[in-house]
C-alpha cells in the first residue's frame, strides 16, 4: 500500500468524522439549505474536471474536458446562488416588523439566547 | 515548499473553509455567512485549479477554449436555474445538481482511465478499485437522479412503477457491472469500463422508476449521499485532497440525511428502495371508520375558534404547498398574531419533497423561523394549544401509529390530537399515503374543514377580519 493512498484514506476517513459532528448540529429548519450548500460543495468536483485539460489532447479528451466542466460549473454556481436565495428568505422576524405585545417578551429572550450562543 | 506542495496546501485552506461554512450553518442566523466563507473556499480553489493549469503549460488552446466555454456555458446554465426556480421545485434542482455533480465525478474517473490506459502499463491496483466506485457510484447518481428530478417535475408517473421482473434486470446488471469490474482488476480494459458505465446507468433509471412520490425526501437525500461519494472517488483516483475531504463532507451529510428522513417514516432504507409503498400488501383498517361521528365546520366557526384562540398550532403538510396556499397561511397567521395570538408551525420532518423543505415553502412566504418548530420541540407544547390547525397534511398527525398493527405503527407523529381542539383542512376523507384512515378525524374534539386548502385559508382569513372588524 503506497503513502499517497494511506494519506488519501486518512483524510477521507477524518472529513467523513468531522462531517457527521458538524452536520449532526444543523437544525432541521435548514435541512433544504443544507443540502444545497452540500450540493455546492460537491461542485469541486470543477476542480477535477479543470485538470482533465492538463492531459487532454484528442477529440475524446476534449469531449470529457468539456462536459464535465459544463455539468461542474452548473453545480458549483447554481448550488450557491441557490443557497443564498433560500438563506435570505429565512428571517427571524416577519419583513414589516409587527411584534405583538404578548409575543415580545419571548422574541427578545430567544434573541438573547442566541446572542449568548454565538 | 515545491510549486504543487503550494497548490495542495490552498486545497487544505478550501477544505477548512467548507468545513467553516457547514458549521455556521448549525444556526439561521449564521447560515448566510456559512455560505459565503464555503463560496470563498470554493473560489480559492477554482483559483488555485486554474494556476496549476497555466503553471503545467500543458493546456493546448482547444484545451483551454473547451474548459472555458463548457464553465461558462455550465455556469450560465447553473446561475439561471437557481435565479428562476419556484421554491416547490426546489427538490428537482437539487436532483438536477446531484446528477450533474454525480456524472461529472464519473467522467472524471473515466477520462482518467483512458489517458492511463494508453500509458505503459495501463491502470491497475487501488487506483483502479476508485475508479470503478468513481464510476458505478457517479453513474447510478446520474441516472437515478434524473429520474427522481422528473419524478417530482411530474414527467414521469410519482406513483411507483413496478417493472416485470425489474428485480431480476437489476441483478443481471449488478453482477455484469461488479463482473466487468473484477475483470479490471487483472486486465486493465477501457470496453470493461464502458460496460460498467452503462450497466450503472441503467441500474440508476431502475433503482429509482419503483419508489413512490412520498419517499421522495429519503431518495434525494441518498442520491446526495451518493454524489459526495462519487466526488470523493474522483478525488483519490485523481489524488486531491480537495475532492476528497469535500466528497467525505457530503457523503456525510446526505447520510445523515438518509437516516432522519427514513427514521421519520419509520422505513428502513431497503423497504424504501425495493417499493412500492401503499400498494395495499400492508395496510389494515384502522378503526371500522363507518361508525365514527365526523364533525364538519364552515369558515366562521372556524375563525371564531381561531381568533379566541391564545395559542395557535398550524401543522402543514405537502398538500399546503401543492395548493399553494403558504401565503395564505402566513397571511392568516399574521392576522392572528395582530390578535395577541400566540401561532407557531409544526413541521414533521418529511412534511415536504425534501428534508427541510417546508420550512423553506415558509420561510418564502414570509413566516418568521422562531416560528418554525420542529417536532421533538413541539410535540410537548399541543397541550397547550387551543387549536391544531392541520392543513394538508394526513398520516404524520395519525395517533393509529401509536399502535402496533397498523400500516404506519411506530412512525412518529405530531401529537395533533393533544391539542384542546383540532380543526383539519382537507379536501375529503380520503386516506393519505399510507393508504389508511386517520383516527384523528373521529375525535370528537376534531372538526373536518372540508376545501382546498388555499380556499379554506382565505375564507378563514375573510372571516377573521369580519369577527374581529
Amino acid at each position: 500500500m503506497s503513502t499517497t493512498l494511506v494519506t488519501d484514506l486518512t483524510i477521507f476517513i477524518l472529513a467523513l468524522l468531522v462531517g457527521i459532528e458538524v452536520i449532526g448540529k444543523v437544525p432541521a429548519t435548514l435541512h433544504t439549505p443544507l443540502m444545497s450548500a452540500a450540493n455546492s460543495i460537491h461542485g469541486i468536483v470543477l476542480a477535477g474536471a479543470l485538470l482533465i485539460g492538463l492531459t487532454a489532447h484528442n477529440a475524446v479528451g476534449y469531449i470529457l474536458a468539456f462536459v464535465a466542466a459544463f455539468f461542474a460549473a452548473a453545480n458549483v454556481v447554481g448550488g450557491y446562488v441557490v443557497t443564498g436565495r433560500m438563506l435570505k428568505m429565512f428571517r427571524r422576524k416577519a419583513a414589516p416588523p409587527a411584534v405583538p405585545a404578548a409575543q415580545a417578551p419571548e422574541a427578545a429572550a430567544a434573541e438573547q439566547r442566541e446572542s449568548v450562543r454565538s | 515548499m515545491t510549486f504543487t506542495n503550494s497548490i495542495q496546501l490552498v486545497y487544505v485552506l478550501a477544505a477548512a473553509c467548507f468545513v467553516i461554512g457547514l458549521h455556521l450553518m448549525n444556526s439561521p442566523a449564521t447560515a448566510r455567512r456559512g455560505n459565503q466563507v464555503s463560496t470563498a473556499g470554493m473560489t480559492i480553489a477554482i483559483v488555485a485549479t486554474l494556476i496549476l493549469l497555466i503553471h503545467a503549460g500543458t493546456v493546448t488552446a482547444i484545451g483551454w477554449t473547451v474548459l472555458i466555454v463548457g464553465a461558462l456555458l455550465g455556469s450560465a446554465v447553473g446561475l439561471w436555474s437557481a435565479r428562476t426556480v419556484q421554491m416547490t421545485a426546489m427538490p428537482q434542482l437539487v436532483s438536477m445538481f446531484n446528477a450533474v455533480g454525480g456524472g461529472a465525478a464519473a467522467l472524471v474517473a473515466v477520462y482518467e482511465y483512458i489517458h492511463d490506459e494508453s500509458a505503459v502499463g495501463g491502470v491497475l491496483g487501488s487506483k483502479t478499485v476508485f475508479t470503478v466506485l468513481d464510476v458505478i457510484i457517479g453513474s447510478v447518481t446520474f441516472t437515478g437522479s434524473l429520474i427522481a428530478a422528473g419524478k417530482l417535475q411530474g414527467l414521469i408517473t410519482g406513483s411507483p412503477v413496478m417493472i416485470k421482473g425489474g428485480r431480476a434486470i437489476n441483478l443481471v446488471l449488478i453482477v455484469v457491472a461488479l463482473g466487468s469490474a473484477a475483470f479490471m482488476l487483472t486486465t486493465a480494459s477501457l470496453p470493461a469500463l464502458l460496460l460498467v458505465v452503462l450497466a450503472s446507468l441503467a441500474f440508476g433509471v431502475l433503482m429509482v422508476l419503483p419508489i413512490g412520490g412520498a419517499d421522495m425526501p429519503v431518495v434525494i437525500s441518498l442520491l446526495n449521499a451518493f454524489t459526495g461519494t462519487a466526488v470523493a472517488m474522483a478525488g483519490f483516483v485523481i489524488n486531491n485532497w480537495a475532492l476528497i475531504v469535500a466528497g467525505a463532507l457530503v457523503g456525510a451529510s446526505g447520510g445523515i440525511l438518509t437516516k432522519l428522513m427514513a427514521d421519520a417514516m419509520n422505513r428502513s432504507l431497503s423497504n424504501i428502495m425495493l417499493g412500492g409503498f401503499g400498494t395495499g400488501d400492508t395496510a389494515v383498517a384502522a378503526v371500522a371508520a363507518g361508525d365514527a361521528q365526523i364533525r364538519s365546520i364552515a369558515a366562521d366557526d372556524a375563525a371564531i375558534q381561531l381568533a379566541y384562540a391564545s395559542k395557535v398550532i398550524i401543522v402543514p403538510g405537502y398538500g399546503l404547498a401543492a395548493a399553494q396556499a403558504q401565503h395564505g397561511v402566513a397571511e392568516l397567521a399574521a392576522l392572528l398574531e395582530d390578535r395577541g395570538v400566540e401561532v407557531s408551525y409544526a413541521i414533521h420532518p418529511v412534511a415536504g419533497r425534501m428534508p427541510g423543505h417546508m420550512n423553506v415553502l415558509l420561510a418564502e412566504a414570509n413566516v418568521p423561523y422562531p416560528q418554525l418548530k420542529e417536532m421533538d420541540e413541539i410535540n410537548p407544547e399541543f397541550p397547550r394549544a387551543d387549536v391544531a390547525l392541520v392543513i394538508g397534511a394526513n398520516d404524520v398527525t395519525n395517533p393509529a401509529a401509536r399502535r402496533p398493527g397498523t400500516a404506519i405503527s411506530g412512525m412518529p407523529i405530531l401529537d395533533v390530537d393533544q391539542a384542546q381542539s383540532i380543526i383539519v383542512v382537507k379536501r375529503s376523507m380520503g386516506t393519505g399515503y399510507a393508504g389508511i384512515d386517520n383516527e384523528l378525524y373521529a375525535n370528537p374534539k376534531t372538526s373536518m374543514y372540508f376545501a382546498d386548502a388555499k380556499k379554506a385559508v382565505a375564507e378563514m382569513t375573510a372571516a377573521v377580519k369580519t369577527l374581529v372588524g
